[in-house]
């Protein structure tokens, strides 16, 4: 009995969410009185996930498994899985995990849960709460297989550091044809992803422009945020379409949200309703992301935001 | 080429969520069922095939006798004919196993279902689909050409989107990109009739057992009124995001 955990990392270096996984693994075997194994795929320091609660490590290096294949990650896990004796699987939401979930739990019979946001409720039988009707509800839900699979939602648990130490095993799997394979990667490398990002800066249509939008570019600097955007501004080409969030666009769910010139529609906020602290800045005092939003200014974008990126420097600055 | 398209058939964006008997069942009543947003991008797309390379689109969707009218709606759109599998879809995986048989026994070569369902947001069936049915998978699909037994896909990745080929038989998890919001099609009155006269053709379910089981729904906590801060007094906002969110 083990619960297993499948840690992410990008050349080498453990992702943000890598770490919240084991975090959350670890309450989890506490609950079930077992410990966490974590897998990596070329990561370094595969160690230092014993600070957050993993006893052992089963590291894969293969330059083969150098470019994600959600396939042949999922049989990696799989074998791992297998191998350790795991009966709880643990995985994050970014895409690539949310991509080789779905593989992974066919290839181990295992019911899987995504968009998974605490730790379980009973261990047995095994039941956790996932966000549904994009986020405006929630469901418990029960997994009744042997083998379970949890999505856990990207910064709902955040990171707990136990001070444990790991022991690192090196782990060969065999690996499967990928099936598909990629041409080529268009990705911005200098910047913070939404999905990984703690701090989100939005801006909508209030914006006129996307001439404008060094004003959101900015205060995200300072902030070390992603940059996201609501739907008409991505339609109208103002900025990319993976910056679309929403309901149909992607899912947010950062410490914090900041909204500039955004009404506030129903289907942008069911996409980022999860966001724990909301913040909007917008002329009309009648909007509705007044009604979601924790802080509010009632204001001109084009005035109040180069404003509060001033002071927030300043206050950066002190805090360094 | 053949495609089947699978269609869930969810609340309208607009939905006020409510819960019946004791908070464990999703209240149905006034509420408007479309279908999926990332669905009909992909029905959209498959329209495509068929009008310029000669594909047959048929549709389907595991739901009891309520989602026909979502079926029909897609047989207005332009698609050949509709499968239902009689069964309330309760867990992605089960959906998946359904799905499974309808692909094997219609031998489809290409599969286009949606990133998620906006329902349960599970993201689960399209990737369970492939995988059972070994078939080849690309997740939040933003564009696909088909050549022969040839796909090239082009996904989102996070920060970014990636080129990738792959080859039939194909399962994919769409969303906007497939096409554009400008390319989606309002079924004329012509459509409407001749959807009319289409096959829809129900399906008994195999092993309707589930792995996983929504047991009780709850809704978020109430929220408490928004703080306003003065637009001339942003310090103010710095401060409260410092001490009291405890964010920066
Ligand atoms: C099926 C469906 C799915 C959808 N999915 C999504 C989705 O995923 N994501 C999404 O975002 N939308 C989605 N929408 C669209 C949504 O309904 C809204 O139309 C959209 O969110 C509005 O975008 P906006 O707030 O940027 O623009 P607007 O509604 O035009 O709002 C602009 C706001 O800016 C304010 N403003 C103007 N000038 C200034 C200024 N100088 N300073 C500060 N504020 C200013 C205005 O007061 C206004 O509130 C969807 C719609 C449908 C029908
Ligand atoms: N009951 C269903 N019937 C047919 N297709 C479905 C059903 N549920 C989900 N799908 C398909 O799977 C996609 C992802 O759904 P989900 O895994 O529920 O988020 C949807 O966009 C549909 O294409």
């Amino acid at each position: 009995m083990s619960v297993i955990v499948y840690t992410e990392s990008e050349k080498g270096k453990f992702k943000k969410a890598a770490f919240e996984v084991v975090s959350y693994a670890k309450a989890v075997a506490d609950q079930m009185g077992t410990s966490v194994t974590a897998v990596t795929i070329n990561a370094e320091n595969a160690e230092s996930l014993g600070n957050y609660g993993a006893s052992k490590v089963l590291s894969v290096n293969n330059a083969n498994l150098d470019t994600f294949n959600a396939k042949q990650y999922a049989s990696v896990i799989e074998q791992a899985v297998k191998q350790d004796g795991g009966n709880v699987v643990i995985v994050s939401s970014s895409a690539d995990s949310k991509y080789l979930a779905p593989l992974l739990a066919v290839g181990l019979e295992a019911g899987y849960v995504s968009n998974v946001v605490e730790a379980p409720s009973s261990a047995s039988p095994f039941t956790v709460k996932r966000t549904a009707f994009t986020n405006k509800a929630f469901a418990n839900t029960e997994i009744s297989t042997d083998i379970k699979l949890v999505g856990l939602s990207n910064n709902s648990f955040g990171l707990v550091e136990s001070g444990g130490s790991a022991s690192v095993e090196e782990f060969t799997p065999s690996i499967p044809d990928s099936g598909v394979s990629v041409e080529s990667v268009d990705k911005a490398t200098d910047k913070v992803s939404i999905a990984d990002a703690e701090i989100v800066v939005s801006g909508g249509r209030g914006l006129k422009g996307p001439e404008n939008w060094a004003l959101v570019e900015d205060l995200a600097e300072v902030l070390g945020a992603a940059t996201a955007c609501s739907k008409p501004v991505s339609d109208l080409g103002w900025r990319p379409h993976s910056e679309h969030v929403g309901q149909t666009g992607k899912p947010v769910a950062s410490n914090l949200y900041i909204a500039i010139g955004i009404s506030g529609a129903i289907q942008h906020l069911a996409g980022i309703n999860s966001s724990k602290v909301k913040v909007v800045i917008n002329t009309d005092s009648e909007a509705p992301f007044f009604k979601a939003a924790d802080y509010g200014i009632v204001g001109d974008a084009f005035e109040v935001v180069p404003k509060l990126t001033e002071k927030l420097k300043a206050f950066k600055a002190q805090n360094a | 080429m053949k495609i089947l398209v699978c269609i869930s058939h969810v609340p309208d964006t607009t939905s006020k969520i409510n819960f019946t008997d004791g908070d464990t069942k999703f209240d149905t009543n006034g509420v408007q069922f479309v279908i999926n947003p990332n669905d009909e991008f992909g029905l959209t797309r498959a329209m495509w095939f068929k009008e310029k390379q000669g594909a047959s689109v048929d549709v389907v969707n595991v739901g009891g006798p309520e989602t026909e009218p979502t079926l029909r709606k897609a047989l207005a759109i332009g698609a050949d004919a509709a499968i239902r599998v009689n069964t309330e879809a309760t867990d992605g995986f089960a959906v998946a196993k359904q799905l499974a048989k309808v692909v094997k026994d219609g031998a489809y070569d290409l599969v286009i279902a949606g990133r998620e369902s906006i329902d349960y947001n599970g993201g689960m069936v399209p990737g369970m689909l492939a995988s059972l049915i070994g078939a080849n998978f690309v997740a939040n699909c933003i564009g696909l050409e088909i050549e022969g037994t040839s796909a090239k896909a082009v996904r989102e990745i996070d920060g970014g989107k990636e080129t990738v080929s792959t080859s039939l038989p194909l399962v994919i998890g769409g969303q906007k990109g497939l096409v554009e919001e400008s390319d989606l099609r309002i079924p004329n009155m012509r459509g409407i009739m001749m959807a009319r006269k289409k096959p829809l053709n129900v399906m008994e379910p195999i092993d309707p057992s589930a792995e996983t089981n929504a047991t009780s729904f709850e809704k978020p906590a109430p929220k408490g009124a928004v703080k306003l801060v003065d637009a001339d007094n942003v310090d103010e906002l710095v401060s409260l995001l410092h001490n009291e969110a405890k964010v920066i």
